[in-house]
């Protein structure tokens, strides 16, 4: 009985040492390789191991917690996380609302995919994940924009017929061209969209902020960073110069 | 979890199958069937409860009490539930974070900052530091109270309509034996009520369990979550890549609901013959000719 109390108190006690320092960090969770749900149920991935290390480096107990990503912004300034790493790509819209970190992937390139080299991306339908780079693009040419809440139904769309094309990051389509079985093609040029994937955070957080532009630096400065990429990009990803 | 699947990939046919379907992600599927469970068994007593208390409410003879029971029920009944579910968790979320900023910070400011709502480590609720599961629990406990308020309002107007239909001589006679309001109330109003009231709850029970997947829309990873998000193409990057399956998951849950809301029928047919009985509507007449 005694032996239960004191673990009980010391219990009590850690957890209140953990107050002040645990950082939330809010993640998509459907976005392979940048951030998904591995088959044990854990946040895996490039920002998964990212975020793991830039915490490791700023002194900071950090945790993982999913959100959608239509909602991911809003949760975020109401306080239910304190970052967002979930390939966000920096943009001004974005930074008016919320504060980015520096960049933690370089400006990459967004791809058209569709099952011909000849699909009409001009013209017809293309589909983007809701509230992207992408779909705003998308919304600026002359095809029509047909949205989906995750990554995975823009690709099942087109594979469908829904869609003529789709429209996202071209290092998220890349696993699933190339394991398509020629079925899937990557179509026209790919275009530079955003400042490359910054930590999204509350702008009034500048003191969370100074921290991991430090550790982002620091990863950067001694290239663990390009190993990182390379590892979960492939040998051909863009890195930082 | 079995030791012949440390490589997944070298698994084949019935072997990656079995395998497949024990990962942990999978394991964390099944157990999200029990957090369906657990909302219905929860949120059906509480919203029954909710409902008694807005139903007497809107026949109490206190004029303040009884405004209060129409408008609960005119007015939760009046808005799209899912207008509700997306309103209730957060208006009760940040209601507690806003009191708990009032009392538990140091110098306390309102939260409202900007876009930006913001309290001190302290008024976090739950705390940052709480385990993941204290943080779904109280996600879940939100979502409970919001379809609690809605089934309630309904529940409120059913069992509002079978209090008037309870036969008015049987409360005269009851009156006439010189039992007080609450004692007709509780012995002769209340008991008969039940099965003018059984095919509004039935219905009631019904659509409560379909509604129980916009526990997703409230970022609950229930079975919905789950099938979505194990359905979907997986490519070399994780342990059991494979197609778009999200068919047969979707089927899964299909046969899943079916199977439940077959089941509440069966339940709710025994239920409306034992209540029948004794009773002076048709169904008790026929139980009595039956028996006789």
């Amino acid at each position: 009985m005694k032996k239960l109390v004191l673990s009980a108190a010391a219990l009590a006690l850690t957890a209140g040492m953990g107050l002040a320092d645990t950082v939330r960090l809010g993640t998509e969770g459907a976005y392979p390789p940048f951030n998904f749900i591995n088959d044990n149920g854990e946040v895996d991935g490039y920002e998964r191991e990212l975020g793991d290390e830039l915490c490791k480096r700023a002194g900071l107990e950090c945790t993982w917690v999913t959100n959608d990503w239509d909602s991911i912004i809003p949760n975020l300034v109401s306080g239910n996380y304190d970052t967002i790493l979930a390939g966000m790509s920096i943009t001004p819209e974005r930074e008016e609302v919320i504060a980015f970190s520096q960049n933690y992937t370089p400006p990459a390139d967004s791809a058209y995919v569709a099952l011909s080299a000849d699909a009409d991306i001009e013209n017809g339908v293309v589909a983007a994940q809701t509230g992207t780079i992408q779909a705003g693009h998308v919304a600026e040419t002359g095809a029509t924009l047909l949205e989906f809440a995750t990554g995975d139904e823009t690709i099942a769309a087109v594979k469908n017929g829904e869609a003529d094309a789709v429209f996202a990051d071209k290092d998220f389509l890349a696993p699933s061209v190339a394991e398509s079985g020629g079925e899937l093609t990557f179509v026209a040029d790919p275009v530079a969209l955003g400042g490359g994937i910054g930590i999204g955070m509350r702008q009034s957080d500048t003191e969370l902020k100074a921290k991991f532009d430090e550790a982002i630096q620091s990863m950067k400065d001694d290239g663990s960073i390009n190993e990182m990429i390379k590892k979960w990009f492939g040998e051909d990803a863009k890195v930082f110069e | 979890m079995f030791s012949q699947c440390a490589d997944p990939k070298a698994l084949e046919g019935l072997n990656w199958l079995m395998c497949y379907l024990s990962s942990g992600k999978h394991l964390l599927f099944y157990a999200s069937f029990g957090t369906v469970l657990l909302l219905l068994a929860i949120t059906a007593p509480i919203a029954l409860l909710f409902g008694f208390g807005g139903a007497m409410a809107s026949r109490s003879r206190v004029a303040p009490l009884r405004w209060f029971g129409k408008i609960y029920t005119a007015m939760v009944r009046g808005v799209p539930d899912i207008v509700f579910f997306l309103f209730v968790p957060i208006a009760l979320d940040q209601g507690i974070e806003w009191t708990r900023n009032w009392v538990l910070c140091d110098d306390p400011v309102s939260p409202w900052q900007g876009n930006e709502f913001l309290v001190c480590q302290a008024a976090k609720m739950p705390l940052s530091s709480s385990p993941q599961w204290v943080h779904e629990a109280y996600g879940f406990g939100l979502a409970v109270i919001a379809f609690a308020i809605v089934f309630g309002a309904f529940a409120a107007n059913v069992l509002y309509g079978a209090m008037q239909a309870v036969p008015r001589a049987q409360l005269e006679t009851a009156e006439a034996y010189g039992m007080s309001q609450r004692q007709v109330n509780r012995r002769v109003l209340i008991p008969q009520m039940w099965t003018y009231a059984i095919p509004g709850l039935s219905n009631l029970w019904m659509i409560l369990i379909k509604a129980t997947p916009l526990l997703f829309l409230l970022g609950i990873e229930d079975i919905v979550y789950w099938a979505r998000d194990l359905g979907g193409a997986k490519t070399q990057t994780f342990s059991y890549p494979h197609p778009d399956w999200r068919l047969y998951y979707f089927l899964g849950i299909l046969v899943f609901y079916l199977l439940m809301t077959w089941l509440s029928e069966k339940v709710i047919a025994r239920l409306t013959r034992r209540l029948s009985a004794g009773q002076a509507t048709m169904a008790g007449e026929a139980l009595r000719k039956g028996a006789a």
